[in-house]
């Protein structure tokens, strides 16, 4: 039986078609401004037997492709767990929200903590302060890198917010890559009294797109206690578990 | 529903001076969402028949009670919290209503005489009043608050600005010389009522009015009680419909139709019926009151396929878990009772306030549950401090709980769903 899952979140949509346990291929596009349709392209290869939708778009999914859906947090911890089984928890930055899990044994959710209604500290967030700076992403990522961290602070994590505070800073002469490895740093700094939280141990599984981000990776990795893993596909972590809870706790 | 052609109440809503297109519009609103959350639910208690025939009348058949009673010189008492006593006001010949909030109205104007980051509860009952679309504040000929926080202190001076307001001073500690305080808090009130109502209270009204309070506790709790039972006879949903409508309904009426609803409820336990799968997860919901139509969070909940089995919080056991003692011969033993059963509310304004916490275990372990949603509106200082205690505890009593802020907006519906059925998912 071949599975497909799909991770329909808000900057990307995410495929995995899974046989036998095994992943055959994955893919990944841009939501644009119809998630449903983007989903549409890889339920319209046709080489499924069964879907499992994630993500912001799963409820939706399920009325237009009749389709079983999981929770973001279920997938990312089946998708984590099965790519690294010694994994003990997972933070994965999305575009618009991030969550940290503790897994038990067989990727079993312990607790979680997801953000609230805002952006803060997310994929979107990063985009807009970039773009605030006049950086692409990998050049903020690269920039943030390069500074050394002893400069500026930002305090602000709303977007609305830290978007004027970093425009401010840049008026008055920062340093643009210091004011990038602010940023970072504010974003890191939130996301490990996030995992502290919910009692994360190592090894974490850093997935979601953000885990592509060079200079967010070092920073979770010099702030967390125990070994930080990156997948190589880190965005197609949450299709992968969505595929592989078919069977396993999936909703019709 | 029954489908009778609807009585026309514009005229006396006018006369109440309601903003009418605005409160058209939001009658629309609640019935749509009420229509959503309630009416599509499977296999519903016919007992449940009542609530939507009181709710579909909210702002109609019981406004018109309170016109008539108040034509006939009755006088109607508003109040926002469970700290008023209804004995009193009711042994003083008038009637109590809760007042509304629970949805976002006319914030625009509230913030310009409150803070933005105020409460909901707070800046909803503010923008109904100032959009004139409340009839039971309009329908008030006195409304009562009280110091619960500091959030509805300072409304309550605004509010005291354009209507007839007076505020019970209510203690932070529960400890004797709290409860002397409180006591004159309550003779007070009954002054106060006397006053307005030019009835006085004796031995014999006060004591036919605990009954009858104390009788639609007892109605509740017998609703309530019937939630230990696995499958639930009926929606947490529908419970908390019926809670929310003990604050505005006729005492003896509603109190008669929640029997008869107890009732059906303990015939169904018996025979094993109900209204989700046997084994369908349990959560029990602590927090903040939901004030109609509030029903936000059950819905997410009952929608992802679990029950709620039990709410403490305003809005649930705390509202119906303590009666006030009927042993009492005089007058002043039975205010006594009275000032020590409504000092007994475990609500976090108080310090220490040991006794929730403790309620939220008992009633998790009672009822069943297999996690504990704990729920505060946001800027509720009070109740999201609490959190980390109430999470504590639940924890070492070995069950998970879920933390939620939020408001009474829909735009955070998506991400409450995925914490929520991530939440289930894990139990």
């Amino acid at each position: 039986m071949r599975v497909l899952g799909l991770d329909i979140g808000s900057r990307s949509v995410d495929a995995v078609w899974l046989e036998g346990g095994r992943p055959l291929d994955a893919a990944v596009t841009d939501s644009g401004f119809d998630p449903q349709a983007a989903a549409r392209t890889f339920v319209d290869r046709g080489e499924h037997d069964v879907i499992v939708a994630t993500g912001y778009g799963r409820h939706a999914a399920r009325e237009a492709f009749g389709c079983e859906v999981v929770t973001e947090i279920k997938a990312y911890a089946l998708g984590a767990s099965v790519l690294f089984p010694e994994a003990a928890s997972v933070l994965d930055i999305g575009g618009q929200d991030t969550k940290v899990i503790a897994l038990g044994p067989g990727g079993k959710v312990i607790d979680f903590e997801m953000n609230d209604k805002c952006a803060a500290g997310t994929g979107k967030f990063l985009e807009v302060m970039a773009k605030a700076l006049g950086f692409d992403l990998e050049e903020m990522a690269a920039a943030a890198l390069a500074a050394d961290g002893s400069g500026i602070q930002i305090s602000s994590m709303c977007t609305v917010f830290a978007e004027s505070e970093v425009t401010g800073l840049v008026h008055r002469g920062a340093d643009r890559a210091a004011v990038a490895r602010g940023l970072h740093d504010s974003i890191a700094k939130r996301t490990l009294s996030s995992l502290k939280r919910v009692g994360a141990t190592g090894p974490l599984v850093f997935a979601g797109g953000v885990a592509k981000n060079a200079a967010m990776v070092e920073l979770v990795r010099t702030g967390f206690d125990g070994e930080v893993l990156v997948p190589e596909e880190s965005q197609t972590v949450g299709a992968l578990g969505a595929a592989l809870s078919h069977g396993a706790g999936a909703h019709e | 529903m029954t489908e009778t052609a609807a009585p026309d109440y514009h005229q006396m809503w006018a006369e109440l001076g309601l903003d009418l297109p605005t409160h058209d519009m939001l009658l629309q609103a609640v019935g749509g969402m009420y229509g959503d959350a309630y009416l599509t639910q499977p296999n519903r208690p016919e007992g449940t028949g009542y609530l939507d025939f009181v709710l579909s009348e909210v702002h109609g058949l019981r406004i018109k009670e309170l016109d008539d009673f108040r034509k006939q010189g009755g006088k109607v008492v508003g109040t926002f919290c469970l700290y008023v006593p209804e004995e009193i006001v009711r042994a003083a010949g008038a009637w109590c209503v809760g007042l509304c909030a629970g949805a976002e109205f006319a914030y625009d104007q509230v913030e310009q005489i409150m803070p933005r980051n105020t409460c909901a509860l707070i800046k909803s009952f503010m923008g109904f009043k100032l959009a004139k679309v409340c009839p039971y504040i309009e329908s008030s000929d006195l409304v009562i608050g009280e110091t619960t926080c500091d959030g509805k202190k300072k409304a309550y001076e605004l509010l005291g600005d354009i209507h007839n307001v007076y505020v019970m001073e209510l203690p932070q500690t529960k400890d004797a010389k709290a409860l002397a305080f409180w006591r004159e808090r309550v003779a007070e009130l009954m002054a106060k009522v006397e006053e307005l109502t030019g009835n006085k209270v004796t031995a014999d009204s006060l004591r036919t009015a605990i009954k009858e309070v104390n009788d639609k506790r007892r109605a509740l709790q017998r609703i309530a009680a019937t939630f230990k039972a696995d499958p639930v006879p009926m929606s947490g949903k529908d419970r908390l419909l019926a809670t929310q409508i003990a604050f505005y309904d006729d005492v003896p009426r509603f109190t008669q139709m929640m029997n008869t609803l107890a009732d059906e409820l303990e015939a169904r336990v018996a025979r094993g019926e109900g209204v989700a799968p046997k084994g369908a997860k349990r959560v029990l919901v602590t927090g903040t009151p939901m004030a109609i139509p509030n029903w936000k969070l059950h819905d997410i909940i009952e929608k992802a396929g679990a029950v709620v089995v039990g709410e403490e919080m305003c809005t649930g056991s705390r509202y119906y878990q303590d009666l006030v003692s009927e042993d009492a011969t005089t007058l002043d033993e039975m205010i006594d009772d009275i000032a020590e059963k409504y000092l007994d509310i475990n609500c976090a304004c108080f310090t220490p306030n040991q006794g929730r916490i403790d309620d939220v275990v008992r009633m998790a372990k009672d009822l069943g549950a297999d996690g504990v949603i704990d729920y505060t509106l946001n800027f509720c200082g009070l109740y999201a401090m609490e959190q980390h205690s109430v999470e504590d505890a639940v924890k070492a009593a070995g069950l998970p709980v879920l933390r939620i802020e939020t408001d009474y907006s829909m735009e955070d519906v998506g991400q409450l769903s995925t914490r929520v059925e991530a939440f289930l998912e894990m139990l």
